[in-house]
């Protein structure tokens, strides 16, 4: 993984604020964090009958752009893969899936200024 | 359940039904669109996906695809913007209904759901009704068209909403009245008049005989001789198209976006000036995706080419197969278009570079060396195609445009009117219209000399060395003057006229 410490260390509160957030919309969780050497998946939740795999970005400063900026093509590749063979291993294959991306900017404390959740931010090619 | 919309693909002039199928089915959601799509319908999942979305319908959250078959055939533009949307809320069950069923679709979606107009509709409207289909589902802006077509239900729509409402059954469409054609053809509106030409009655008897028998022409003359002002005129002695010939030329104007909304049928010939800076896809039709040209847009018409020389010499070349054939052939390694290019073709150039050559007021500037290479961009096959040689004197402005005393075009019109119908009688179990088609067998037999005619033609020929296929067009040309003369035989006045029309090059 690209994350270099200074994003580790924003990335769990990151995290811990995307799941209450999505928890709040009715969002129930399945698994964090699941890790393949195809890439990992920060969030598995599922709303209604569609499992919803969700990336989280966050970030304390805009000075390297807005996080919903930062999702490149590679990552979007990277998620693509992750997600598939997760499918690929779960009880049900075929049910209906997506990607969402949720974004946050936190201040120099770590509290939450701001979060954006983007449905289906990565789609199949 | 997977939606199917029929729409359909314009190949040349030929238009193929395409299905659009869409399925919609579980995983990571996806818009895909297979079966050779263009850039154009690539980008028409943009259209697609804003359209719905801002129509108020859903836009699944699926994988999403759409197949537009047969595969093998490319598909290009915008008109199948309507038809995958209406596919796709069919396959995600937000329209339930079968009044799909032998309805054609074509159209253009914008990202706020407004149903635009495509090119070509009225080609592709006449196409499938000929292959059975009644019902069109159009972008009301170019529905007009539509309606030209006999016995074709139409019905308009502005919004993809109103679409929408159509096939659910909510909302009546009541078909498009066709406008009544019987009075085609009643409104002469002539801009101009032969009228307004006092002088030049050479030159204007023989665009006479040139329309008469729709033979090709060259005029060579001073700069201000009046080359243009005669050749603009043409179109107004011409006899009206027949519903049918109106039908194909606004054909060609339909799939260049040409036609007027409101009035969708072109009544008046055409008349086509291209600049002599033309290229070769612009004259004679071309590109990967085949479009007519200036010779298609000119078809029943007159393809007026200013200042001949300066043409590009591969444009001037590729202009004698198609003028020989009547259409135009563009050959892709994927398949064959065809456009049709009935025209009568008039040129005009000057006798030499600085024009004043034949000028007695004038002094010319040019050396031989000069003129020669001037005449020699016209190369002599081309040269070969123009039936009529014309050389149009210099006038004063004054003697150019009178005061309308010159004989009108009405009159003008009647004769050539009473000659066309004379020649398509003649030729009606032939398969030709008019004396300028006329070769091989049917020239020796529609042509046939009486003795003295024949050894005056042979003298003829020998004198001013006309090959073979200027003896040809002489005859052919002689039937004509004969047939405005209303003579059944060619006679020896006949033949020293249309030899008059033959010799333009020699005085240069």
């Amino acid at each position: 993984m690209s994350s270099s410490p200074s994003s580790r260390l924003s990335g769990a509160p990151g995290e811990e604020a995307a799941l209450r957030f999505l928890l709040r919309k009715g969002y129930r969780l399945v698994e964090r964090n699941v890790r393949s050497r195809w890439g990992e998946i920060d969030l598995v939740c599922r709303k209604g009958s569609t499992l919803v795999f969700v990336e989280v970005k966050s970030r304390r400063s805009l000075s390297a752009g807005h996080p919903l900026e930062m999702l490149t093509p590679a990552k979007q590749a990277r998620l693509r893969r992750a997600t598939f063979l997760y499918m690929m291993r779960s009880e049900h294959p075929k049910a209906s899936y997506r990607i969402d991306l949720v974004a946050i900017i936190l201040d120099r404390e770590g509290r939450v200024q701001e979060i954006t959740h983007l449905e289906n931010a990565v789609e199949g090619e | 359940m997977p939606g199917k919309v029929i729409s359909y693909v314009l190949d040349g002039l030929s238009a193929i039904p395409a299905e659009v199928e869409v399925d919609a089915s579980s995983g990571l959601p996806s818009f895909t669109i297979v079966g050779l799509p263009d850039a154009a319908v690539q980008e028409s999942r943009q259209r697609v996906r804003a359209a719905i979305h801002n129509s108020g319908y859903d836009f699944p959250l699926c994988r999403i695809t759409v197949n537009l078959a047969p595969a093998d055939l490319r598909k290009e533009g915008p008109l199948f913007d309507l038809p995958i949307a209406l596919s796709l809320l069919i396959a995600t069950g937000q329209i339930r209904s079968s009044c799909q069923d032998g309805l054609v679709v074509l159209g253009e979606l914008s990202l706020s759901g407004e149903v635009k107009t495509v090119r070509g509709i009225l080609p592709i409207v006449r196409r499938a009704r000929g292959t059975g289909y009644q019902r069109f589902l159009l972008p009301a802006e170019g529905a007009m068209e539509a309606a030209l077509v006999q016995g074709a239900s139409i019905f308009p729509v502005s919004t993809l909403r109103q679409a929408v409402d159509f096939l659910r059954g909510d909302l009546i469409i009541p078909p498009l009245e066709a406008p009544d054609w019987t009075a085609y053809g009643q409104e002469p509106v002539q801009v101009s008049d032969f009228a307004e030409i006092r002088g030049q009655e050479t030159a204007k008897r023989a665009l006479e005989v040139a329309v008469a028998g729709n033979h090709h022409l060259i005029m060579v003359g001073s700069p201000g001789a009046g080359k243009t002002m005669l050749a603009r005129r043409v179109v107004t002695v011409m006899p009206p198209m027949t519903f049918e010939e109106a039908l194909e030329v606004s054909e060609v104007y339909s799939i260049c976006g040409l036609l007027s909304k409101e009035k969708a049928l072109l009544t008046s010939r055409p008349f086509r000036a291209p600049h002599h800076t033309s290229s070769y896809a612009g004259m004679v039709g071309g590109g990967s995706n085949p479009a007519p040209g200036e010779l298609s847009l000119a078809h029943h018409g007159v393809l007026f080419l200013d200042e001949f020389p300066e043409f590009r010499r591969d444009v001037l070349e590729a202009l004698r197969q198609p003028l020989e054939e009547g259409r135009v052939q563009i050959t892709r390694a994927h398949g064959t278009a065809v456009f049709p290019a009935q025209v009568m073709m008039i040129a005009a150039m000057n006798p030499c570079p600085c024009g004043f050559r034949l000028d007695p007021r004038r002094e010319c500037r040019c050396g031989p060396g000069e003129v020669r290479r001037y005449w020699n961009q016209v190369s002599g096959p081309i040269w070969d195609r123009f039936d009529i040689h014309l050389q149009v004197p210099p006038l004063s402005l004054e003697e150019l445009t009178g005061d309308g005393s010159g004989e009108p075009s009405v009159a003008i019109a009647g004769r050539v009117a009473r000659c066309r119908v004379l020649e398509a009688e003649r030729y009606a179990s032939f398969g030709i219209r008019t004396n300028a088609q006329l070769g091989g067998k049917l020239l020796r037999r529609f042509c046939a000399l009486d003795s003295s005619e024949q050894s005056f033609l042979r003298q003829a020929a020998d004198r001013l060395q006309l090959t073979a296929r200027s003896f040809d067009r002489t005859l052919k040309l002689a039937r004509t003057i004969a047939d405005l003369d209303s003579q059944e035989r060619i006679r020896l006045e006949h033949l020293a006229e249309a030899l008059q029309y033959r010799g333009a090059v020699d005085w240069i």
